[in-house]
């Protein structure tokens, strides 16, 4: 909301003196949020000029420009800027007859642009000044030529200030407006908070005109649908003016205000609407009366209904749609906009007013669909005040009558529902309880009296009535509000509360903890990112085979092409990844730890949702919560580029799946775990270089190198080494306590074994087999060499395994250790076929 | 085989053999040198070693003078050898430390150094100050029912408050599923799983249809807190507040409150923070929206709004990092470009 400080002031006393940031301070302390400044940024001399005489110059270009002698000041006077009383002025525009008043912007002024004026040379000529337009006033759209006083109803002295005489020394502030505060999106409403936060004495606007109904205009509320229960309109008001000059002009500094406010002058009709709805809060209409057919029926749109609106739009209607039609059809879409059928021009002389009160929801539902949120629709959804409109229709009609000529007749209607709202009990000392500020009972009850509220005293405590214009005061905690803003926040003392004991961060989040510093401290970097992705993304990376997986898909997604929530977190690291190397960073090692979405199937959600400010059933939760898609919390990591890079005396070391392997070590190491790996397979990842991680049998994720033309096809190099694991799943099975066995410190007997194997054979399975054959004394076992080439017959490798054997009670023998590392051959020979080599 | 011959103990002799072991040992300039003069001058068969074993045939009324005779030259000889061997094993012990050495500032180093996310870590100090103070972080879905995100939190259906939530929906509209606009919805979770008391804070990721820019993403990070507990007030909020302002900002941090509008709290109110190290001078910075929890919210949870009040408080992390550490550009820190985390390292 912008408000003009001169409007302002008309109806709470500002204090003198005021700066825009003296009233943002004022009003923020009642909760309504400084926004901005508004200004015309013109500077002066800006004066009266009266054209005496000029002379039409064709120019070589095909324009004609005529050249103008212009009084500034009066006779024997020194001008503004300390020239002569008569410029020679050069203007392009040749709308202006001589004897017109004019704005002379003089050298030494500046225009909004800014666009400092001097005296220069053009055509021929100097140019002592420049005579302005509407525009170049910042006044309006008008530029087809200058602007002429009188088109203003305006005359005034040669050499009177223009920019005073204009209103363009007036200035708004603008503040935002929350959205239960409705009727602070009005002048009325800006000008009582002011009061409020400073004790200054308020002049309702309301007040201060005389209201009359009319009759005889024939009006029917005819609400066949009305949404949850409440009728679409319950005040309509109507008022007739007859006989408006057309042209007559809407006064400069009405046109001022409401541009400083964000609005644009169209006509005088148009504009005495809009500026009593910024006076008041509430919405206005003008209908061409002569357009009209019959009398006005407000009803809900029929089936495949229509509406041309003032915006020239045709707009099929929808049955929930609240309409205002005449017995020629739709002639408006109540509360959001006019229709163009009845629409005012610049022939109308006799109109008819509509001041409405309309369902908040029922307009805010029609603004929507039609994606047409307006500066009404913005009033209404927000709550209007219902016992403004008379006096919104009365100003309308007194200002068509002064400013236009017209004059107020008897024909109108006033359909009024009396809305009866609802007196609130605010119990003694529940101000206090709530706030933790002391307030006293006179305090509590001054403060709301001061917003409006009607109140009467009971042993219980204050029963409130709270005003017309505050929909939003519904129970006695927003009352406590209102006590406690309009005192001022700044009492409310600072008290540490005391919580219970707490358990600290659960295992989980601790070990989330944990995994993401191990990743970051072997070398992996922390990205965040966006899970936003395409079909093809999803496809590519949602599953390890041609299924494909249940995606989120979102209604309005920002990148239309990206509508689906991320099965996987590989496609964003490598988004990632493809971004870093773009701005010349080729050795990465990224990880992030994130959710994905997976549903079950197509089918989610809950469709009946329980209502609020009640516990919905057990039934209901368990439905909803039922309806959420699965949310897994994964680890994903890509390396590319070198893991080591080139140093003096060490050559660089090329990432590879080996990098993977690492970081299912640290998280294994992280979390307490053990995570086994065997050969995997995954469309989008290389067929000889994929592993697949098992948790107790149970597949966790992935870790590999990415399919080379997949890496390359993502602008990767050739060789992308990614992981992905379900780290809830990890941090679950992580939970139990371990029991650890005793050390021993007995030596240790130390064997190699050396098998043949067949090529294809994982390590891991020979290496299980020697483990479960060597029995209890074999303390560790691990892989130090994989030899192929002579000596070793074609299809089979030699592995060479390093084993420690030791006892808990004694000393071991090397028979006892060569016994049991050839029991271990033994087994591996039974389950693979194993020769040992000797 | 060989057969020494035999040898005659005398005191000359024995005087010669000392004499040409200690030169041995003297000239010997390695441990080489000096392993070959204890072969030939200590060992067996060396002069000193036929010495001793002559003294088989010394007169038993000689024995003991001759055995002293020879005994004290062994030991002589021996003694020196030790002392040689210290000086030699110092010598090249020296040598090798030397030779070893290298230039500590282009040691070649595996691996690379790797960093966590500001935002991460910033959201991990938070919790840590409010599990200080005893309270727990609670979690929720980041794709969120309607009825979590809006309703119980007191958004009527049709109220401009919701539409202004920029909501990401999600397909179809009858499933009522959004990505969560708030992590707000925490706060019902929290007081349907737990049982009362409850403190809590819930940091986490949110979503707004916002487009990319230096002060907006689509997907950011907030943190909520919420207490509901017998006889809080907005006073416990404020000092709850100062007191994760100054451990956030240092002691002279404090907290402002504006009054404000929010559907799920009354009274509700917006809260500045004076951040005294701020980028170009201590000033009031907006930090976040905080109020008495709504009794409307309060019911949603089964809880009666007349035993039981609350609190409840959200702010951006994004911004309070980007305040906290003077960031421009909220680009900076969702385009995962490794150079931003890697300022921060693991600590933030």
């Amino acid at each position: 909301m912008r408000i003009p400080l001169s409007w302002l002031a008309e109806y709470v006393d500002v204090a003198p003196g005021s700066t825009p940031e003296d009233v943002h301070a004022v009003l923020v302390k009642v909760g309504l949020e400084e926004e901005d400044i508004h200004r015309f940024d013109i500077a002066g001399p800006v004066v009266v000029g009266e054209v005496l005489d000029f002379v039409e110059e064709p120019q070589t270009n095909g324009k004609t420009i005529r050249w103008c002698q212009v009084r500034v000041a009066p006779d024997g006077e020194p001008a503004a800027d300390g020239g002569e009383a008569v410029h020679g002025i050069v203007c392009g525009a040749r709308n202006f007859f001589v004897g017109d008043k004019v704005v002379v912007t003089l050298p030494g002024s500046v225009l909004p642009g800014p666009f400092p004026i001097a005296a220069r040379k053009t055509y021929g000529h100097v140019s002592d000044g420049m005579i302005a337009s509407a525009r170049e006033l910042g006044l309006g759209d008008e530029h087809s030529g200058i602007l002429r006083l009188v088109e203003l109803g305006l005359d005034a002295p040669v050499g009177t200030d223009a920019i005073s005489l204009l209103g363009l020394d007036d200035v708004s502030v603008e503040v935002n407006v929350t959205p239960d505060r409705g009727y602070a999106l009005s002048i009325r409403g800006i000008a009582r908070e002011y009061a409020h936060s400073t004790g200054a004495a308020f002049r309702d606007p309301a007040a201060q005109v005389q209201v009359a109904d009319g009759d005889g205009f024939n009006v029917v509320i005819d609400d066949g649908a009305p949404i949850r229960g409440r009728i679409g309109a319950d005040v309509f008001i109507t008022r007739t003016v007859r006989g408006i000059d057309p042209s007559a002009p809407t006064p400069a500094w009405m046109i001022a205000r409401l541009v400083l406010a964000g609005i644009r002058s169209i006509s005088l009709i148009v504009d005495i609407t809009n500026y009593v709805m910024l006076e008041l809060g509430q919405p206005t209409h003008a209908y061409d009366l002569d357009k009209l057919t019959g009398g006005i029926t407000v009803r809900r749109a029929t089936p495949g209904e229509k509406i041309t609106t003032l915006d020239g739009q045709v707009r099929a209607l929808d049955p929930e749609d609240l309409l205002i039609t005449d017995e020629s059809g739709p002639i408006g879409l109540a509360g959001v906009m006019g229709g163009a059928s009845t629409e005012v021009s610049a022939a109308t002389t006799n109109v008819l007013v509509e001041a409405a009160n309309f369902d908040p929801v029922s307009i805010a539902r029609s603004a929507r669909r039609h994606k047409l949120p307006s500066e009404a629709s913005r009033r209404f959804e927000r709550g209007v005040d219902p016992d403004v409109a008379r006096a919104a229709a009365a100003r309308v009609v007194q200002l068509l009558e002064q400013l236009g000529g017209g004059r107020a007749d008897t024909l109108g209607s006033a359909h009024h529902t009396a809305v009866t709202v609802e007196p609130i009990l605010l119990p003694h000392g529940y101000a206090s309880e709530l706030v933790g500020v002391e307030f006293t009972d006179d305090e509590v009850r001054t403060t709301l009296a001061e917003i409006g509220g009607a109140i009467e005293q009971t042993d219980a405590g204050l029963i409130v009535t709270p005003p017309s214009w505050r929909p939003d005061l519904t129970d006695k905690a927003t009352l406590v509000e209102e006590v406690a803003r309009i005192v001022g926040y700044d009492r409310i003392p600072s008290v540490l509360p005391v919580a219970p004991a707490g358990r600290g961060l659960t295992r989980d989040q601790q070990l989330r903890r944990q995994t993401a510093n191990a990743l970051a401290a072997t070398g992996l970097t922390e990205v965040l990112v966006y899970p936003f992705l395409t079909q093809e993304q999803n496809d590519l990376f949602g599953s390890p085979n041609e299924q494909q997986v249940p995606a989120v898909r979102l209604t309005n997604p920002l990148d239309a092409s990206a509508p689906f929530m991320r099965t996987s977190l590989l496609p964003g690291l490598i988004d990632t990844a493809k971004r870093n190397l773009s701005r010349g960073l080729t050795d990465l090692a990224l990880f992030e730890v994130g959710l994905v979405f997976r549903p079950d199937g197509p089918v989610y959600g809950t469709e009946e949702l329980p209502v609020g400010a009640a516990l919905p059933t057990p039934e209901q939760l368990v439905r909803l919560e039922a309806g959420i898609p699965a949310q897994p919390r994964m680890v994903g990591a890509l390396f590319t580029g070198e893991s080591t890079q080139k140093q003096p005396g060490l050559t660089a070391v090329p990432s590879g799946i080996a990098d993977a392997l690492a970081a299912v070590r640290t998280l294994q190491n992280a979390l307490g775990v053990t995570l086994e790996v065997r050969r995997g397979s995954h469309k989008a990842l290389h067929p000889g270089r994929t592993a697949e991680v098992l948790l107790a049998g149970e597949h966790v994720g992935y870790a590999g190198e990415l399919l080379p033309q997949v890496a390359v096809d993502a602008d990767l190099p050739r060789v992308v080494a990614v992981l992905e694991v379900d780290l809830d799943a990890i941090i679950e099975a992580a939970g139990s306590e371990l029991h650890v066995t005793p050390i021993s410190s007995f030596p240790a007997a130390t064997q190699d074994l050396s098998l043949v194997v067949d090529v294809d054979i994982p390590a891991a399975d020979v290496l299980a087999a020697v483990v479960e054959g060597a029995g209890a004394l074999l303390e560790n076992a691990r892989i130090v060499d994989d030899y192929r080439g002579s000596g070793v017959p074609d299809g089979s490798k030699s592995l060479t395994f390093a084993l420690r054997f030791r006892a808990a009670d004694r000393t071991l023998t090397a028979s006892e250790a060569s016994e049991a590392k050839l029991a271990g051959a033994a087994r591996a020979a039974e389950r693979i076929g194993a020769a040992v080599r000797e | 085989m060989f057969v020494p011959e035999p040898i005659e103990i005398t005191e000359s002799a024995v005087q010669d053999a000392v004499d040409a072991a200690l030169a041995a040992i003297d000239t010997a300039s390695d441990t080489a040198e000096l392993k070959a003069a204890r072969t030939a001058h200590a060992a067996e068969h060396s002069q000193l070693a036929r010495l001793n074993a002559a003294l088989r045939d010394v007169p038993a009324d000689q024995k003991a003078a001759f055995g002293k005779l020879v005994g004290q030259a062994r030991g002589r000889v021996n003694q020196a050898f030790a002392a040689k061997e210290a000086v030699l094993a110092e010598q090249e012990n020296a040598k090798r430390l030397a030779e070893e050495a290298v230039d500590v500032t282009e040691v070649a180093l595996p691996g690379r150094a790797g960093s966590r996310h500001p935002l991460s870590l910033l959201q991990e100090r938070i919790a840590d100050i409010f599990v200080g103070m005893g309270w727990e972080v609670a979690e929720g879905p980041e794709l969120e029912s309607e009825w979590f995100n809006f309703d119980a939190l007191n958004f009527d259906a049709d109220h401009p408050a919701r539409a202004l939530q920029d909501t990401f929906f999600v397909e179809p509209p009858e499933a009522h599923l959004v990505l969560r606009t708030h992590t707000s919805p925490v706060q019902v979770r929290a007081l349907l799983e737990r049982e009362l008391p409850v403190y809590i804070v819930a940091p986490g990721r949110v979503y707004r249809t916002d487009e990319l820019d230096a002060t907006h993403t689509p997907v950011f990070s907030q943190v909520e807190g919420i207490a509901v507990d017998k006889g809080l007030t907005m006073a416990h909020l404020r000092g709850t507040l100062e007191h994760f302002a100054r451990a956030m900002f240092g002691e002279e941090a404090k907290i402002r409150l504006r009054p404000n509008y929010f559907p799920f709290t009354e009274p509700s109110a917006e809260m500045d923070v004076w951040h005294p190290g701020a980028k170009g001078g201590p000033r009031w910075i907006e930090w976040g929206g905080c109020g008495m929890v709504n009794r409307n919210v309060l019911r949603s949870a089964g809880i009666d709004p007349d035993v039981y009040t609350g609190f409840a408080f959200g702010m951006g992390i994004e911004r309070t990092l980007q305040f906290r550490n003077g960031l421009n550009d909220m680009r900076d820190m969702i385009e995962g470009d490794i150079r931003f985390s890697q300022q921060f390292g693991m600590v933030v």
